[in-house]
């Protein structure tokens, strides 16, 4: 029930759902806890869209090490 | 100085210090765990035990039986993610109780049930409501619709649960862990901050991870390297802040409530679960007092399994009379349980040394 890859939005409808793209297999997911856009990589869980995953914090190895390091 | 992921991997499989027992409480870090091959590479030092994370594992034999009940009564369909098909009751899973006329449907997300209530109005459809914080949203926004379109044929059987409050009970409780790897999806939702209690009251490092082996490998480096501290690593950060979604704990908490949870092999846990609210009892198929929990056979350690206090391998039954194709406890059936994985890494590892011979 739980899938941990990232899915890419290819379409938002009108009833609150979002057509999601898994490597060729589309699914149908709800979308009323985030908002989504067409191109956005998002988690799915349970046939809901739970997040829209921020690119900008797909953080490097080294900047989670610099926590740990920084003890 | 920058680290180099080979670093990590000699720092983990060389690791010469204190021995340390790491607990992943998510199904797919179990999965994720298995496919990469993750404790092959760890030093002997460093335990990998599965927790309660797997919520099929979980779920006690009184709720397997309240389906099947249901699933035989007039005019009542059960829905279901898949899993739970083959998790044995009291006496019989539901998956077996077909044959004396349970209906059930298999669906991929809790919304296809409207779907199907919307073909076959004279029929109550039943959805079995299992899951964590991650997965309890989806049934939040199903009642939302159910409410909106007043929808009457449709109530689901719950199953709820929630990950800090049976953490801090295994801890209470004596469980020997050292660190968490904390579940990436549920912290999407409670926030990486929600593990910060019972990581200051116990002095223990969590590290919220994602799925792939190099994710949970830094993870299980950032633990190591935290050992004895009471802090929360978030190695997540594309897809976990602190503070989580309020959205979906809004909508959560407008259709249930806290309540103590029934948990497979461990038996009753305080505040680590969720009921419908009583405005909303006309949608619960008689969800609460689901507590009895049977072994289908005595032998059956799912329980200490589930909390850490043994290996798959330790029980009499695992992979003798417990099997995937014939499975006596849920850690056993579900693609997200310990024994599972264990049973299907065994006998890989036989395949691969029958060919070295």
């Amino acid at each position: 029930m739980c899938v941990a890859t990232a899915g890419k939005v290819i379409e938002v409808r009108d009833d609150a759902t979002a057509l999601v793209d898994f490597d060729g297999n589309r699914v149908s997911a709800m979308t009323g806890l985030v908002k989504v856009s067409e191109g956005d990589y998002v988690l799915v869980h349970a046939g809901c869209v739970i997040q829209v995953l921020d690119e900008a914090e797909a953080t490097s190895l080294n900047d989670l090490m610099r926590e740990i390091e920084g003890l | 100085m920058p680290i180099d992921f080979n670093e990590i991997k000699e720092y983990l499989k060389e690791y010469d210090g204190p021995a340390m027992t790491l607990m992943e409480v998510c199904g797919s870090h179990t999965a994720a765990i298995a496919k990469y091959g993750i404790k092959a590479m760890l030093s002997d030092k460093i335990r990998l035990v599965s927790g309660p994370g797997c919520p099929v594992c979980v779920t006690p034999t009184a709720y397997v039986d309240r389906l099947i009940e249901l699933a035989l009564k007039e005019n009542t369909r059960v829905v279901t993610f898949g899993d739970m098909i083959r998790v044995p009751g009291s006496s019989r899973s539901l998956g077996e109780a077909r044959g004396d006329g349970a209906k059930v449907s298999m669906v991929y997300s809790p919304a296809d049930t409207l779907k199907l209530a919307a073909k076959d109005p004279d029929t109550t459809f039943v959805f079995a409501a299992v899951g964590f914080e991650t997965t309890t949203p989806a049934y939040a926004l199903m009642l939302e619709r159910m409410e909106k379109e007043n929808i009457k044929n449709v109530q689901l059987l719950t199953a709820l649960k929630t990950m800090p409050a049976v953490i801090d009970w295994l801890l209470g409780g004596g469980a020997d862990i050292d660190g968490f790897i904390a579940p990436g999806h549920v912290s999407v939702i409670t926030g990486s901050s929600a593990f910060i209690p019972a990581a200051e009251k116990y002095g223990l490092p969590f590290c919220v991870s994602g799925f792939r082996g190099e994710e949970i490998l830094a993870a299980i480096y950032g633990l190591v390297k935290s050992r004895g501290q009471g802090r929360v690593l978030n190695f997540y950060p594309s897809a976990v802040t602190s503070v989580g979604s309020a959205e979906a704990r809004n909508i959560v908490g407008r259709y249930f409530r806290p309540a103590a949870a029934a948990w497979r092999g461990l038996g009753e846990v305080p505040g680590s679960g969720l009921l419908l609210k009583d405005e909303y009892s006309e949608w619960d198929a008689g969800s609460a007092g689901l507590t009895e929990d049977v072994k289908k056979n005595s032998l059956c350690r799912c329980g200490e399994i589930l909390s850490g206090k043994a290996d798959p391998s330790d029980c009499p039954l695992f992979g003798k009379t417990c099997t995937p194709g014939k499975p006596m406890g849920a850690c056993m059936v579900s693609q997200e349980g310990s024994c599972y994985h264990s049973y299907l890494n065994r006998v890989s590892d036989s395949e691969d040394s029958g060919d070295k011979r």
